[in-house]
């Protein structure tokens, strides 16, 4: 049944037969995916007509290749930064919230903290529309009593930002909760027994120790935030994220260029996932 | 009660620290969480009367039970949400349990690796792969033609099969990742004790595993309940006309018919319907949601 008792030829054959289709389950779309975005084809399907990059590097008006291709690079540009605002934030007061609710104690705090996680149990779909709903009325609100008109408060950059950052925080008060909880606390005591300032104890103690976490949780809330759809969809303004732009692409059909921008994010995906991994092995 | 309270677990010069840190957390929780679920309940009780004025009503409810689409869809929903966390539990389950317990100690931390790395890759992406195997002028239709299976191309796209294979592997990561820590802390012993002891591995896998990865069984399952349920793209890009999904209800209540009010009573029934089915969850197995998911 398990590795230290003997197991019958067919359990450990059977097993391995499953746990080999499962890989292929998992890898499928992303091979082909990728493959695809080499094929010398106006259509992302076999049969397979050779090697080729026009869907990379080409500028023709049939092909018009990623690196070409201005709209849609306009929205990994705005992926992108929008993923660099939220994982600063998030990273910043899912910290804050970490230290909070693990080194603190005060009333209240146990409410506090199933509030701070209920994010994860809150449909993507309902905290878009919620925000979209809350900030459209304040907005109103504000016009009518004051005249005052605030970009903020309309579908936009700005309201995409916070939108991923309510959720993306928990994410990340998680992770970094969890490394505190292995804190021993006696080498803060130790520095503050020498004369270390609190500042200074969190600064040069504690920080050091979460930092495998904290680059974590920054990767992780980089990606939720990059690749955000459902919450985002509601919040979006005039500058369209990539995963929304590409939700329009495919949904009106579809040319390999999907397969080459594909292709380039699950590399890039990877390398950083490795990159992640290799890293908090290093560190813890 | 409160002051000494306070007053006893710090002192004063660490009481502004404190509300350095306690201060942006209410806000964050207040703003962004708290004041719009209330929100979506108020603009979901709003109603345009027939002299154009919003007044307080039950109509956005009444409209939702009266129509028969609506309320199907929500029902579907719901218990295709269900399948899918059932589904995605029969499947991930051995996957966990080789990894952690029968390969060789030496590979599994590699096959965590493999198993993670397509989720660090867009949902849409990974729908978007789907799409082009299954489909009419796909992938895996070229293959069963070339091989004389079929003259003409088969549709497997755009059913009820196809979004729910869909669902289940978008949703396997978040089953997979609390079963296998909670499988992890397992003290194999356990078993081989059992084993000892004369016990089928159906008596084992029964009263011994299952047992001891209950926790981690419940917090993958309301992961992936609330993922499925609240799931837009993959019902959207790969179910057909009669699949729809209840995000998709809510999305054109917003987007194209313009009638928030109307959303927001949408938006309200499924978040009292995934917070219900997490809280019944949670009962059932006597867990609370913070052990669940941290």
């Amino acid at each position: 049944m398990i590795r230290t008792l003997p197991n019958s030829k067919a359990y450990s054959i059977g097993f391995k037969l499953y746990v080999i289709a499962f890989f292929i389950f998992l890898f499928a779309p992303l091979m082909v995916t990728s493959v695809l975005a080499f094929n010398d084809s106006n259509f992302p399907s076999l049969p397979w007509n050779g090697f080729t990059l026009d869907w990379f590097i080409s500028d023709t008006e049939e092909r018009l290749g990623i690196l070409k291709d201005t709209q849609n690079l306009l929205s990994i540009w705005v992926s992108a930064q929008t993923a660099f605002f939220v994982s600063i934030s998030s990273l910043i007061i899912g910290t804050l919230a970490a230290f909070l609710f693990e080194r603190e104690h005060f009333r209240y705090k146990q409410f506090l903290f199933f509030l701070a996680l209920t994010p994860l149990v809150i449909p993507g779909v309902i905290l878009g529309i919620s925000l979209l709903l809350s900030v459209n009325s304040t907005g109103l609100f504000l016009e009518d009593n004051f005249a005052l008109d605030l970009e903020i408060l309309r579908p936009s950059f700005w309201l995409v930002v916070l939108g991923q950052f309510a959720f993306i925080t928990t994410f990340v008060l998680l992770v970094v909760s969890a490394r505190l909880k292995k804190f021993d606390n006696s080498l803060e005591e130790a520095a503050l027994n020498l004369g270390a300032s609190k500042f200074q104890s969190i600064r040069y103690i504690i920080i050091p120790f979460l930092k495998p976490a904290l680059i974590g949780a920054g990767a992780v809330a980089f990606l939720m935030s990059f690749e955000n759809f459902n919450t985002t969809l509601f919040l979006i303004g005039s500058e369209t994220t990539l995963p929304v732009n590409l939700y329009l692409q495919v949904r009106d059909g579809s040319t390999p260029v999907i397969n080459a921008i594909s292709f380039l994010l699950i590399m890039g995906t990877s390398v950083l996932a490795i990159l992640n991994l290799i890293f908090s092995k290093k560190k813890s | 009660m409160t002051a000494k309270h306070i007053g006893h677990n710090m002192k004063n010069a660490t009481s502004l620290g404190f509300y350095i840190f306690l201060v942006p957390i209410i806000l964050w929780l207040a703003l962004l969480i708290v004041i719009p679920q209330i929100e979506l309940l108020i603009m979901s009780l709003r109603f345009e009367n027939d002299d154009e004025i919003m007044v307080w009503s039950f109509e956005n409810y009444k409209e939702f039970f009266n129509n028969d689409i609506y309320w199907l869809t929500f029902l579907r929903t719901a218990m295709y949400a269900i399948f899918v966390t059932f589904l995605t539990f029969i499947i991930t389950f051995p996957i966990a349990f080789y990894i952690t317990k029968i390969v060789n100690k030496r590979y599994s931390a590699f096959l965590i690796i493999l198993l993670l790395l397509p989720f660090w890759v867009s949902e849409l992406v990974r729908v978007y792969g789907w799409t082009i195997l299954l489909r009419e002028s796909g992938v895996i239709n070229y293959f069963l033609q070339s091989m004389g299976f079929t003259s003409s191309g088969i549709e497997f796209l755009y059913n009820d099969a196809a979004m729910i294979m869909g669902l289940v592997y978008t949703s396997m990561l978040f089953m997979a990742v609390p079963l296998i820590s909670s499988l992890e802390g397992m003290d194999d012993s356990y078993i081989e004790a059992a084993h000892d002891l004369g016990a089928s591995k159906l008596t084992i896998f029964f009263k011994i595993v299952i047992p001891y990865s209950a926790s981690g069984i419940v917090s993958g399952s309301i992961v992936v309940f609330m993922l499925t349920l609240g799931n837009y793209l993959t019902p959207n890009l790969m179910g057909g006309k009669n699949s729809l999904w209840f995000t998709e209800q809510i999305y054109n209540e917003f987007i194209a018919s313009l009638n928030w009010n109307q959303g927001a009573a949408f938006g309200f029934l499924l978040l009292a319907l995934s917070s219900f089915i997490i809280w019944l969850g949670l009962k059932l197995t006597k867990q609370n949601l913070s052990k669940a998911l941290s």
